[in-house]
């Protein structure tokens, strides 16, 4: 792994991004439009907005930077452009970190926009810091990202690519507290949930919104950040440089 | 043959599935020449040049490249491919993509402009390689390839497609490359570009038929253009057999759908200089 190649990687994801303004459009403005529309929905019932609102932070990055990445990720498989990459002296590893880099930036802006959309326009109370619930939205953009890019691994269509939100994203939002709290789960999918990185992720959004102890913030970013980790190495273990 | 080989190929097998696609290959490629790899499409050519630029999961046999072992680190500067299609990014722009490759392989930065020259779109620089037409795309990809002076350039079907005065400025292109030093392996499958290769390999049913030069082939065939003296060849390994089948079309009667037939073709062409008293070859690969 070279910073060199990691960051020209990074740098070129991101042109290529600028190329596509209705894309940039999309990724910053879609998640604080469907956080309106919830806080609009319930704007009869603003204890139910204050419980499930922050819930949709954690979940609107993380399903459009998982879509967008898988994406992306697939067809630089499908263009020939990674077979190529694959002969030049580009490491695995700065592939996917460069992905993950540029990615996280978009994740980054994403998460400033809806938060800020969040608690100035829909009124979203934050008893934690502000600036928290930014990091746990940038986290949660992040873990969509490196799912993401190791979908991509075991999808040989963009059509595959897509199914994969059924498969991979809707168990972890049906199981991770925005619909039922996990308490009152039945004991199997409770514990099922508890093995979902998104359970965890909406967990971190929960404590900062409800101000809840340090450590009951921290220990959930931990648990995210770990599976972030945990992606990315997989993400760089299924990538071959030589294929059938 | 006291001439050098930039890389060798012994006992190269590649199965797709459980269908084999090469077996059994030997081959030696004379460095600082162009080698054309000529053959019907689906014959293999794409699949051997991937082996030899270490992207193909090998099942048996070696190949050495510029004395390492295929795909080792330390080839990955010296040795460049392009692959069949086009494989750049159809969201960046022509520079872009050519300058992110040349990051990538630590280029020179005077690499963009020297590589955009050579293969004619220094004017289309601004331009999304999307938004170029086919042959002008292809052209990128190439140009990529040539950046860095890689020592060992491999193209797969670099000219498909050209117009004529466009194939020949790139041939120029490849023949400054060897010029250079470099050695060029470049597959095609058409015949008529035999003529500025050069050496040549004709290939099919993933088997070499011939390894040999243009004036060679065209002298023991006593066939002018290469489709007839790939012709002559295919019809005189299949004679041997008693076969008479299809013989240009690797889709054709005697591809792989019928196994028979296509042994039957393969044998003979294993090894042609037992069954083939006229040695249609320069030089045989057995």
């Amino acid at each position: 792994m070279t910073p060199v190649r990691k960051f020209a990687t990074c740098a070129r994801v991101l042109r290529q991004l600028s190329h596509d303004p209705r894309s940039i459009v999309l990724l910053l403005l879609a998640p604080s439009l469907l956080v309106g529309l919830f806080s609009w929905l319930l704007s009869d019932q603003a204890a139910v907005f204050q419980r499930v609102g922050p819930a949709i932070l954690a979940l609107f990055p993380f399903i459009v930077m998982f879509l967008v990445t898988s994406i992306t990720t697939l067809r630089e498989r499908r263009s020939g452009t990674l077979e190529r990459l694959m002969t030049t002296p580009l490491g695995k590893g700065d592939l996917v970190a460069g992905y993950a880099i540029a990615f996280g930036l978009v994740a980054l802006l994403q998460a400033v926009a809806t938060v800020t959309f969040a608690v100035v326009v829909c009124g979203l109370d934050v008893s934690g810091p502000v600036w928290a619930l930014g990091v746990v939205a940038i986290l949660d953009g992040l873990l969509g990202t490196t799912l993401g890019l190791l979908a991509s691994a075991f999808a040989s269509t963009e059509f595959q690519a897509v199914q994969f939100m059924p498969v991979i994203v809707f168990p972890q939002v049906l199981l991770g507290g925005v619909i039922m709290p996990r308490e009152q789960m039945p004991d199997v999918l409770q514990a099922i949930s508890d093995w979902l990185p998104l359970s965890h992720a909406i967990d971190a959004v929960d404590a900062v919104t409800t101000g809840a102890e340090t450590w009951d913030i921290a220990r959930p970013v931990l648990v995210v950040s770990a599976f972030i980790l945990a992606a990315v190495a997989l993400a760089v273990l299924t990538l071959r440089r030589r294929t059938p | 043959m006291g001439e050098r080989f930039a890389l060798t190929i012994s006992g190269l097998e590649v199965r797709r599935g459980k269908r084999p696609v090469i077996e059994g290959l030997d081959l030696g490629i004379h460095a600082g020449k162009v080698t054309g790899l000529l053959g019907p499409s689906g014959c293999g050519k794409t699949t051997l040049l991937r082996s030899i630029v270490g992207v193909q999961r090998v099942h048996a046999g070696t190949v050495t490249v510029l004395g390492q072992p295929a795909g080792s680190k330390a080839l990955r500067k010296r040795v460049a491919y392009d692959t069949q299609a086009a494989s750049v990014y159809r969201d960046l722009t022509v520079e872009q993509n050519i300058a992110y490759f040349a990051r990538v392989l630590g280029a020179p930065r005077g690499d963009v402009a020297r590589v955009m020259k050579a293969v004619g779109l220094e004017t289309s620089a601004r331009q999304l390689a999307g938004g170029l037409s086919g042959g002008q795309e292809k052209r990128v990809s190439l140009a990529v390839a040539l950046l860095g002076h890689p020592e060992l350039i491999v193209l797969d079907e670099p000219t498909v497609g050209l117009d004529p005065v466009l194939r020949a400025e790139l041939w120029d292109a490849f023949r400054a490359a060897a010029a250079a030093g470099a050695t060029l392996i470049v597959s095609s499958h058409v015949m008529d570009e035999a003529s500025r290769c050069d050496r040549l390999l004709l290939m099919r049913d993933g088997a070499l038929l011939a390894d040999t030069t243009p004036a060679e082939l065209e002298r023991s065939t006593g066939e002018h253009d290469a489709e007839a003296a790939f012709l002559a060849i295919v019809r005189g390994a299949a004679a041997g057999a008693g076969t008479a089948a299809d013989p240009l079309s690797g889709r054709g009667t005697a591809a792989k759908a019928d196994p028979a037939g296509a042994a039957a073709l393969a044998h003979p062409a294993d090894r042609p200089t037992t069954d083939e008293p006229r040695g249609p070859h320069g030089r045989h690969v057995a």
